[in-house]
């Protein structure tokens, strides 16, 4: 395991892309920085700009519109970086399969960019925020 | 105002109707031809003041079907116009959103997912679609499946 | 258009960690002042009201559940409202009852997340952190109740699909004390902070008039001096057997919109109580069997607004047409008439202040701006929490206390 991958499993920063998501996970998330879960204590940070990151959490089935925009993001943000596809939507488009608009799921997206991303999947409509950290926690242990 | 009142104050545009169907009590649908859509919903608007909600544009197979919901919230009485647009080739009705700045976006809507040309409105750009939808494809009409 | 004239712009958007949806709004400044603005949404169009048609019509319920994460139980109650229209049908007396205690335990959730929100757009990031503290046990009541946090899943054509345990009343009513002593307290630190009161006051205005014109909704209207709500307007749940009532500001400002949604948190734990208190027995649901061919409008005061749906029906077993309409499609838009005048310092809050649930309209907006970007999102939160500060050291006054925290 590299020195990168290493420090990666010190401290964790993450950037948030909502890739057309209803809200619920995009909420989850952001209540895992609030008083009762508290993540930054584990050092994992939620930052502004893909540059800073070692991980994205993704919501949402990939929209069209947003697919364009996440690819980029992807391209920016600071490699190695993990990809993690928060809830039902991400991980397979969820209720929205089917939909008109719907470009992803996410990996489909990602792997548009980098066919050898690594990808995480955390399910749940939404995932709770212990599914959320328990998940992280574990692509970290994998890696 | 009151729902008396409001029911007699519409019988005051009766002849721009087609038809006026009561649904219940406080649901009234008013079917006029497209010409006459912009003044119906100008009394409702203007001289009601009835709130504007919402439209819902309808592929309905035979025609195009625009509905403008307004809604009397002292009554709680929803009072929609039902215009019909024949011409499926070219489907156009007047612009409400002159009239009513709430109503720019749904008719952007409407134009994008249906194709629907709205005349003399502000900004008829797009709206819902992505920027690389292609043109000419209108996600609501029946003859597009998912 | 900015290109032709030359004027700056400003692209607000489109990530943020703490904006959950993705919109680009393009804000023409003259110097500091904001000109005209521009929303291009797409990001979270999902295609729902096509994929409505494809469901049979008690599979809808939990499509467009998922809407909005948190206007997640009004969606689907005001499209089986209007399907019970169409098919001439009413909901036991429970149901009504279980509907509204679900329905405003979410108002009390979506107004603390609210608050929250605003208190970091202007920098006080103790509220922010307390009022999502608070919100905790209000979903895990949720959770009890429904078997999720949020998307609850609970309401069908013909009634609910779950019960509230007589049981659980008690620690319902027990919980809802413990709210309402909280909010009660959020709401006069809240209210008597001298800071606060020069920060939003005279923020982000928008007019009655203009609130008309706009066909806004919730407590964006209700800020405004129009005073409609739909479970005042239009009963419908348990609304018209319970003592309550509808709170509305004159002011138009951000500072009205914040009273609205504060003392409505408390109002909801009042209506809650007594739905709870004087919850009926007796089932749940109807069995409805077919819904006949027909239309029916069905609408609902989901925290933002008015929720609409219409539904169409042929008489089969799927909606031929479902048009749903979330309020912050016509809240947000109105965004140019309170924005326009403002300071690039007090963009956030007053986008704020209309409460956009972007999801909720089905979109998130991208511009593809060719302009050079003056001020990212960051720096707009920055000039925001910044005139805060400086009007801290103006006024003198002390740190707000929270107790508890």
């Amino acid at each position: 395991m590299n020195w990168k991958l290493w420090s990666l499993k010190k401290s964790i920063w993450v950037f948030h892309v909502n890739a057309g998501a209803c809200n619920n996970c995009d909420i989850e998330i952001v209540n895992l920085l609030t008083p009762r879960f508290d993540v930054e204590r584990f050092g994992i940070k939620l930052v502004g700009s893909p540059r800073h990151a070692d991980a994205l959490l993704v919501t949402g089935a990939g929209t069209r519109q947003a697919a364009v925009r996440l690819r980029e993001v992807y391209r920016q943000t600071a490699k190695p970086c993990v990809v993690f596809c928060m809830g039902a939507c991400a991980c397979g488009t969820g209720i929205f399969e089917g939909g008109y608009h719907i470009a992803g799921p996410v990996d489909k997206i990602i792997k548009e960019v980098d066919p050898n991303a690594i990808i995480a999947y955390v399910p749940g409509c939404p995932p709770k925020p212990e599914a959320m950290i328990s998940g992280v926690v574990k692509a970290l242990s994998a890696l | 105002m009151k729902q008396e009142e409001l029911d007699n104050r519409l019988s005051e545009i009766e002849g721009e109707l087609l038809g006026v169907e009561r649904t219940a009590d406080t649901r009234i649908f008013l079917s006029c031809e497209s010409e006459k859509v912009y003044a119906v919903c100008k009394f409702l608007f203007e001289e009601l003041q009835l709130r504007f909600v919402i439209s819902t544009g309808v592929d309905a197979e035979h025609c195009f079907e625009v509905l403008h919901h307004f809604t009397n919230d002292e009554s709680g009485c929803i009072v929609t116009v039902k215009a019909m647009i024949g011409d499926r080739e070219t489907p156009e009705l007047e612009s409400i959103a002159p009239l009513i700045p709430g109503a720019e976006w749904i008719e952007r809507e409407m134009h994008d997912i249906l194709g629907i040309n709205f005349r003399n409105h502000p900004n008829l750009r797009r709206l819902i679609l992505d920027d690389d939808w292609p043109e000419g494809v209108y996600p609501l009409r029946k003859d597009v499946k998912v | 258009m900015s290109q032709a004239t030359r004027k700056p712009v400003l692209a607000v958007g489109p990530f943020h960690p703490l904006q959950e949806e993705m919109e680009f709004f393009q804000l023409t400044v003259d110097g500091e002042i904001v000109t005209d603005i521009d929303v291009r949404i797409s990001y979270n169009h999902r295609g729902i009201e096509k994929l409505s048609e494809t469901l049979q019509f008690d599979q809808v319920p939990f499509l467009v559940s998922r809407i909005c994460g948190i206007c997640s139980a009004s969606h689907p109650l005001a499209y089986v409202q209007a399907v019970e229209e169409i098919a001439g049908v009413t909901p036991p007396e429970r149901a009504l009852y279980v509907r509204t205690i679900i329905n405003e335990l979410e108002r009390i959730h979506s107004h603390l997340l609210w608050v929250g929100l605003a208190g970091h757009f202007i920098g006080y990031d103790t509220v922010f952190m307390w009022a999502w503290k608070y919100r905790e046990p209000v979903l895990d009541l949720l959770e009890e109740i429904t078997g999720n946090r949020n998307n609850y899943g609970n309401v069908k054509v013909g009634g609910c699909r779950e019960d509230v345990p007589d049981e659980l009343k008690p620690k319902i009513l027990k919980e809802l004390d413990v709210i309402e002593k909280k909010t009660e307290m959020l709401t006069k630190a809240v209210l008597d902070d001298p800071i606060i009161h020069a920060r939003l006051k005279g923020v982000g205005v928008l007019t009655k008039e203009d609130g008309v014109k706009f066909a806004v909704t919730g407590p964006t209207a209700r800020g405004s001096g129009i005073d409609i709500d739909v479970r005042h307007d239009d009963p419908y749940a348990a609304y018209a057997d319970l003592d309550w009532s509808v709170i509305s500001q004159p002011e138009g400002d951000v500072f009205a919109k914040a009273v609205v949604r504060l003392l409505e948190t408390i109002e909801a734990v009042k209506i809650a109580r007594q739905a709870v208190q004087k919850l009926p027995k007796g089932p749940v649901a109807v069995e409805v069997k077919e819904i006949p061919p027909g239309e029916g409008c069905g609408h609902a005061e989901a925290p933002r607004g008015e929720t609409f749906h219409y539904v169409r029906s042929d008489g089969g077993n799927r909606p031929v047409r479902h048009k749903v309409r979330a309020p912050s499609y016509v809240n947000v838009p109105s965004f140019r008439a309170s924005c326009i005048g403002e300071h690039i310092a007090d963009v956030t809050i007053t986008l704020a202040a209309v409460d956009p649930c972007y999801s909720c309209t089905e979109r998130i907006a991208v511009v593809d701006s060719h302009n050079k970007i003056l001020h990212d999102y960051d720096e707009l939160l920055r000039l925001s929490r910044a005139k805060t500060a400086q009007l801290k050291k103006e006024i003198g006054a002390p740190e707000m206390k929270l107790e508890d925290f």
